[in-house]
């Protein structure tokens, strides 16, 4: 049992994680404040049925999910089941692949770093049915595994995976639009004379 | 590139997923390293989602909390909370 003194020293690191997701779950920053806020006020009434030595970070995560769940969503009037169509495996990896290996270094992260802007991979995630974005967010984000995540939205393993599957999918394609509409994939791959000359790829 | 059209590769790229986030058995693991050494193809289908997996990550997280906020949080350990004359 794990003594309610010790809440805000235990708990407080905490908080900056738990601020990035919950803006990626409410969207917007006084939803995600108040968020934070009700998650902390919750899990200090109720730390006596924390067991100290567990994992005080999942514990923190699920009542902020269930909250959001509970709340948040339910003010946002959002269907609760959104379904997203079919996407390809793959998808951006072979649409991106042709202005990803010739002439750009060896670096794939250096390169996805820059390709991809800070701003676009938040609207991409924040774009998928809440169904879908927590998921995400709790595994790609977050780093919860399959079982964690399981237990904190109350669905089976499977039902974790294909939704990360399919969420993931999803934002590829929405990145790949954003990438289209700034003219960077999909565009005819036009080589300068420079990159020909290159030879120390 | 190639597309992977081999029963082998669509094996592969179906566990994909599954594989990064580290969550196969030990076995199906073992099974698509070995694949992945001897298929370039694939090899760089996994890099890029591992490169990418890593970037979100890293770009959905930066977000700089308002240092109110913890004040605002903080607060709230300082009164009192269940109503039983003690503060916290």
């Amino acid at each position: 049992m794990a003594d309610q003194a010790t809440f805000a020293d235990d708990a407080m690191p905490f908080a900056p994680q738990l601020y990035s997701a919950a803006l990626r779950m409410t969207r917007n920053r006084a939803d995600a404040e108040d968020l934070v806020q009700e998650t902390y006020l919750k899990g200090f009434r109720s730390y006596s049925s924390f067991t100290a030595g567990t994992n005080l970070r999942a514990w923190l995560f699920r009542i902020m999910t269930n909250t959001y769940i509970n709340t948040y969503r339910a003010r946002q009037r959002r269907p609760d089941e959104t379904d997203l169509g079919d996407i390809e495996d793959l998808y951006l990896f072979r649409r991106i692949s042709d202005i990803n290996d010739p002439g750009l270094g060896r670096s794939a992260e250096q390169t996805l770093m820059d390709l991809l802007p800070d701003d676009e991979v938040k609207q991409a995630l924040e774009a998928l049915p809440d169904n879908f974005r927590i998921p995400v967010i709790l595994a790609d984000v977050e780093g919860f595994s399959y079982k964690e995540i399981a237990e904190m939205l109350d669905i089976p393993i499977g039902t974790v995976m294909s939704r990360l599957h399919r969420g993931r999918r999803a934002m590829q394609k929405t990145l790949h639009d954003f990438g289209v509409g700034r003219g960077l994939v999909d565009a005819t791959i036009t080589t300068t004379p420079a990159d020909d000359a290159r030879t120390d790829r | 590139m190639n597309e992977c059209n081999d029963l082998d590769c669509l094996q592969t790229i179906r566990e994909l997923d599954v594989f990064l986030d580290d969550e196969l058995s030990d076995e199906a693991r073992t099974a698509i390293r070995h694949h992945l050494e001897g298929c370039s193809d694939c090899l760089s289908a996994f890099d890029f989602h591992a490169e990418l997996k890593q970037v979100v990550a890293t770009k959905c997280q930066n977000d700089e909390m308002p240092p109110e906020l913890l004040s605002r949080i903080e607060r709230c350990f300082d009164v009192d909370l269940d109503g039983d004359g003690v503060i916290g």
